[in-house]
């Protein structure tokens, strides 16, 4: 195995685009690392991005955030100014494992290992994030929710890197929320997630709103029907036992040792009524 | 082919040579000679392993030894002052926070760290804190009781 430090995203997509081998890119190492010691995958050439120029920062544009693909878990949660902004997205990163797990994951390898279950995906989902791709034949950008393929699968192509995640510029009056449910408190992979990012107007109305569920289907939904639910509304009863339902409806999960289809259908349409209440207190809605 | 890698351990310039698909830990333990942190399971799930990389609390185990090139590291070695344990390794004694002792480096560690950011942390925000590591011996409650009890003291 070969082991490469590029200090460019160009560097780094050559490097990958050249290699004939298994190529792995390194950002945390907290899932790459375990497969390569399981025996799972045998590399030829892993290419650490964190000293590429960048990608460990978080930047504040005009547009929004953008969170380099390197940024560990640890430096958004010790960014105050983006856990105000941001206080769902950074629930996801304050519960991708532990402390120390969360002084390297990073939320872009989180999405690329394509977990179902993955905790940054359904609230960057929810939130209307974008990944910046470079590679070989020019740069790209693609929506959180077209980044997995399938379980473990990405639709990244030869030689291509995702260099940062880019939020959409915080609108006034807008909240957003992450909620799962795990058997533990910590130290424990979804059963079922919801993401809720929502707008509401001088009055309490919605006016705009994404919801996302994870660990329902192989990859993360975003639900348009249960967004225009809550649209509208003030988020009243009539609009949350709507909005639970069709996220029930939404799910297609399996039966496994975490939880059964049943219990995931249902504490879906729980938690997405939950978030939304959420994020609706934090956008300031009573 | 080897990774040639300079460094930095609790304060001291560490230069060594490693394969590219080591691990931090093994590094420590196997060339180095370091080996206070321990090997749980390799795999990011115990804490075992714990050391401050840049300031940052991480597995060794989930590090590789290349990767260390311009870093300072601190592990459970560079944590008393010569003689003089550390308020933290004091009060795990004092207070029998550890059985067969696997698990302490780690603890200590995170606790360190856990220290290093918030001086005054609740008893919630230790259990928290300490949810990455693992202790199949103390039940945890004399761990969380000896890092409430240095904290009390380095506040002063
Ligand atoms: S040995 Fe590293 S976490 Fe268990
Ligand atoms: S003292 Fe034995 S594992 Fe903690």
């Amino acid at each position: 195995m070969r082991y490469e430090t590029p200090s460019t995203a160009k560097e780094a997509v050559s490097l990958m685009a050249k290699e004939k081998g298994i190529a792995y890119i390194l950002a945390g190492g907290t899932d790459l690392l375990v497969k390569m010691k399981a025996g799972m995958i045998e590399p030829d050439l892993v290419v650490d991005i964190k000293r590429v120029k960048g990608m460990n920062e978080i930047k504040k544009g005009v547009g929004g955030y953008s969170i380099g693909a390197a940024v560990p878990c640890v430096a958004i949660l010790e960014n105050a100014a983006f856990v105000k902004a941001w206080p769902g997205v950074a629930d996801a990163a304050n519960l991708i494992g532990s402390r120390q797990v969360q002084g390297r994951s990073t939320m872009t390898g989180n999405m690329c290992n394509a977990s179902p279950a993955a905790d940054s995906v359904p609230a960057l989902v929810a939130a209307g994030a974008k990944v910046s791709i470079a590679g070989p034949k020019g740069n790209r950008k693609l929506a959180v929710e077209d980044v997995a393929a399938g379980v473990g699968r990405n639709n990244l192509k030869k030689g291509e890197i995702i260099t940062s995640i880019d939020l959409p510029k915080k609108a006034a009056k807008s909240g957003d929320a992450y909620l799962r449910f795990t058997p533990r408190t910590e130290m424990d992979i979804a059963v079922v997630s919801v993401g809720v990012n929502l707008t509401i107007d001088g009055k309490g109305v919605i006016t705009k709103a994404r919801v996302a569920l994870g660990a329902v289907s192989t990859t993360v939904l975003l639900v348009k029907e249960a967004a225009n639910a809550i649209i509208g509304t003030k988020l009243d009863d009539a609009a949350k036992a709507n909005l639970a339902a069709i996220c029930s409806a939404a799910c297609k999960p399996i039966d496994d040792k975490r939880g059964t289809i049943e219990f995931r259908t249902d504490v879906a349409g729980v938690l997405a009524r939950r978030a939304a209440e959420t994020a609706y207190a934090r956008a300031g809605g009573k | 082919m080897g990774a040639h890698v300079n460094t930095t351990i609790n304060g001291d310039a560490v230069e060594f040579v490693c394969a590219p698909d080591e691990s931090l830990l093994d590094v420590l333990r196997n060339r180095i000679g370091l080996t206070g942190a321990k090997e749980g399971c390799g795999t990011g799930d115990c804490g075992a392993c714990s050391v401050i990389l840049d300031g940052r609390l991480v597995c060794s185990c989930l590090v590789l030894g290349a990767e260390m090139n311009g870093k300072k590291l601190e592990t459970i070695e560079g944590m008393a002052d010569g003689a003089k344990l550390h308020p933290l390794q004091q009060h795990f004694i004092d207070g029998a926070a550890l059985q067969c002792g696997i698990c302490t480096p780690g603890f200590l560690m995170a606790a360190q760290a856990l220290l290093r950011k918030n001086p005054d942390p609740t008893e919630e925000e230790i259990r928290y804190g300490l949810a990455g590591n693992l202790c199949r011996c103390t039940g945890y409650d004399k761990i969380v009781r000896a890092v409430q009890a240095a904290a009390k003291e380095m506040r002063g």
